[in-house]
């Protein structure tokens, strides 16, 4: 049964879009989208390394989130990060996440939950390219020291949980979820995967148990970019189709072009009652940079192997800052 | 002495009715651990999360960030081995306040290997911000859910079900962070209630004002040496230290090793971790002729291993006998045969005993088993699935 528009801000979608005219946000969603890839290739060249085809495949989406889809309060986090002021316990009472970068917690606003943290650094650029947080934050990236560390935890800019151990997130996220609930909280939360962790067992016990507790204020978004540590899903442990695989769990799932904003704010209002909704965004991992398709199978991380390619790297990024 | 049937059943009931936040979250094991009366009188905060410990796990996690009291509920083995890295890191890191009630701790059920929590004590204590309780009697199951509410962060419980005996008075709660004296090694003054079972113990008063406040809170400690026994000249010869099912065999071996005139110190810990009892170190310091652990968990780990390290910092300089698991796996039998098998009964620390003060003692089995008070209730059947 389709609900649609479960939660969703009232005449957002559909209201300023016009046969002639695209609407605004897609302008704006373009642009941050734009921006996060720019930064993370700016800091892949300066760190020679950096998750920079993460950001390739999900800045659309991410950016997507932020500007269309997610209701969150303005940030109410310094825009320049603190530095990492300790783990939590009891010996640091005034210990803080940081979601307050996606804005306070209140009943009727979203939550955002942030799952495969090795993709930190395109998170940080897509709070920037947002306004939640100062570009001179990203200096400190994996600064000893610095809370904006390479892989995220719950401490870092824009996060929530800690979710390095893959898969984890999704319970934990469905576990708030449910509190809301019972809280009788309208506002909706949003969890960002990767395709990988559809591999842990642990996601499709959050998958069954979302959907045995009739959890529906939950959205997940997955970047499927189809590539994981090792190299190519399809070389390491094939696990398509995932939209199959979600809806056999008792959730409910669409696929989308992860690049297609339109396609995936779409998606989103494509809610059913009773079941958790993932939206697995079918995305490239070259989008936006196809140099990096020159680099063959493995991209995961990416170290520039020599000095001529890092300079046809910076040739490129000289062109996306329009020079 | 009393056999208490299923006080964990009644106790988590009057426990949470007064408490709104409390949830129970089980996974396949709602009867088997004692949940299922709380299901049946609150339906609207018990959660059946199937078979699937680690997603429940991080999924109470997420459940405390939101202000509620998860309270999981099913055997040790699946939540410490299973589910160890949702523990740490959806739990323990954020140091969020769950509830792990584990039930069947070490060889309390013939269910072998893959049921015996026989490492869980040594994976919880591994823990930052992990506060680790665990219950010797039927009051100790009565009273723990209280003690672990005061703490604002994480804790595991090892809890017993069934038929538990009642060896502390009901009056006499579980508080954390002390052990409960059974028995003193000291010469007995007229506040001692001589021949006394395990139901008369010396238990220091309730309404003694706890000094060390609740572990979580507890960051002062010094690693200085031996506290000053109070006031009164201590000399034991040993101090026995014990925990879970194994204090029962522990009182066993305290009244017939007394008997004979030895000094003994008999201490129930409870409060694995944070290990810090100014009544366990001044057992760890007074004991003239050495130290010995008596407990259902392998010796590594668990709170033999706490001895010997408070031990260390102490500068107690005796010896110690760890009784326990050996560094082997059990397997699976009735909880008399393998506490007989593994030497985790009232003849092993007798006999650890003899061996610290280098003398026969002559104690008999029989004599320890005719120690035993005898249970007043229906006998205890081998614990089913």
């Amino acid at each position: 049964m389709t609900t649609g528009n479960l939660g969703m801000d009232e005449g957002g979608i559909r209201g300023s879009s016009s046969p002639t005219a695209p609407p605004a946000w897609l302008a704006d969603v373009d642009r941050v989208a734009r921006g996060i890839r720019r930064r993370v290739l700016e800091h892949t060249l300066r760190n020679n390394g950096g998750y920079l085809s993460q950001a390739c495949s999900s800045a659309d989406a991410l950016a997507t989130l932020y500007v269309r889809l997610m209701k969150l309060g303005p940030s109410i986090a310094p825009p320049v990060p603190p530095p990492f002021l300790g783990v939590p316990g009891p010996g640091n009472p005034t210990y803080m996440t940081g979601s307050g970068y996606n804005g306070p917690h209140e009943p009727a606003l979203d939550r955002f939950f942030f799952s495969p943290v090795h993709y930190a650094l395109v998170l940080y650029s897509t709070l920037i390219e947002v306004g939640r947080m100062a570009p001179e934050g990203l200096a400190q990236f994996n600064q000893d020291g610095s809370s904006v560390e390479l892989i995220g935890a719950e401490h870092s800019p824009g996060h929530e949980v800690t979710a390095g151990s893959l898969a984890q997130c999704l319970s934990q996220a469905a576990g708030v979820a449910l509190a809301r609930k019972l809280k009788g909280e309208p506002g909706h939360n949003w969890v960002f995967m990767s395709d990988g962790e559809f591999q842990e067992g642990q996601t499709f016990e959050a998958i069954a148990a979302m959907a045995w507790q009739k959890i529906d204020n939950v959205t997940v978004l997955v970047d499927a970019n189809e590539q994981q540590c090792d190299g190519a899903m399809r070389k390491v442990m094939e696990i398509d189709p995932i939209a199959q695989r979600v809806k056999a769990f008792g959730g409910a799932a669409a696929d989308v072009d992860g690049h297609d904003p339109e396609a995936l704010v779409a998606a989103a209002s494509s809610r059913q009652a009773g079941k958790p909704l993932v939206i697995v965004c079918h995305t490239d991992p070259c989008r936006g940079i196809p140099l990096l398709a020159t680099r063959g199978g493995k991209l995961h991380y990416v170290r520039f192997k020599s000095s001529h390619e890092e300079e046809r790297f910076r040739a490129f990024l000289h062109e996306m800052e329009g020079g | 002495m009393e056999f208490v049937t299923r006080p964990h059943a009644r106790n988590l009931v009057r426990f949470a009715a007064d408490k709104p936040r409390v949830v129970v979250l089980s996974a396949d094991l709602t009867a088997s651990c004692e949940a299922d009366d709380f299901r049946d009188t609150h339906p609207d905060r018990f959660f059946s999360m199937g078979m699937a410990e680690q997603n429940m796990v991080s999924f109470a996690g997420g459940m405390a960030r939101e202000g509620f009291l998860p309270h999981i509920h099913t055997f040790s083995v699946f939540i410490c081995r299973r589910a160890f890295d949702q523990l740490a890191m959806s739990v323990a890191y954020p140091g969020l306040p769950v509830r792990f009630c584990g039930f069947l701790p070490g060889i309390t059920t013939p269910g072998g290997v893959t049921h015996q929590a026989t490492d869980d004590l040594a994976l919880m204590r591994a823990l930052p911000n992990m506060t680790v309780l665990e219950c010797g009697d039927a009051t100790d199951v009565e009273s723990v859910l209280d003690a672990a509410h005061a703490i604002p962060g994480p804790v595991y419980i090892r809890c017993l079900r069934g038929q538990v005996p009642r060896l502390f008075p009901s009056t006499e709660p579980l508080r954390l962070g002390q052990a409960r004296v059974l028995q003193r090694g000291t010469p007995w003054t007229d506040t001692s209630r001589s021949q006394g079972g395990a139901g008369e113990a010396d238990v220091r008063s309730s309404d003694e004002p706890d000094r060390r406040g609740t572990p979580w809170t507890d960051t002062s400690r010094s690693q200085g040496g031996a506290p000053e026994a109070a006031g009164e000249e201590r000399h034991p010869d040993i101090a026995l230290l014990t925990s879970g099912i194994c204090t029962e065999e522990g009182i066993r071996a305290s009244m017939a090793l007394r008997k004979r005139g030895i000094r003994i110190d008999h201490l129930h810990v409870s409060t694995l971790k944070p290990f810090t009892d100014d009544r366990v170190d001044a057992a760890l310091t007074a004991a003239a002729k050495g130290i010995v652990v008596l407990e259902n968990h392998s010796v590594i780990g668990g709170l033999g291993s706490a001895v010997a390290e408070r031990m260390a910092e102490l500068g107690s300089g005796r010896r110690l006998v760890r009784l326990g698991l050996q560094d082997v796996y059990a397997h699976g039998a009735s909880k008399g045969y393998l506490m007989r098998k593994y030497g985790l009964d009232a003849q092993a620390a007798v006999l650890a005993v003899e061996g610290l003060i280098g003398q026969r003692l002559d104690i008999s089995l029989e004599e320890l088993t005719s120690m035993d008070p005898a249970p007043a209730g229906p006998p205890v059947k081998a614990e089913d699935l």
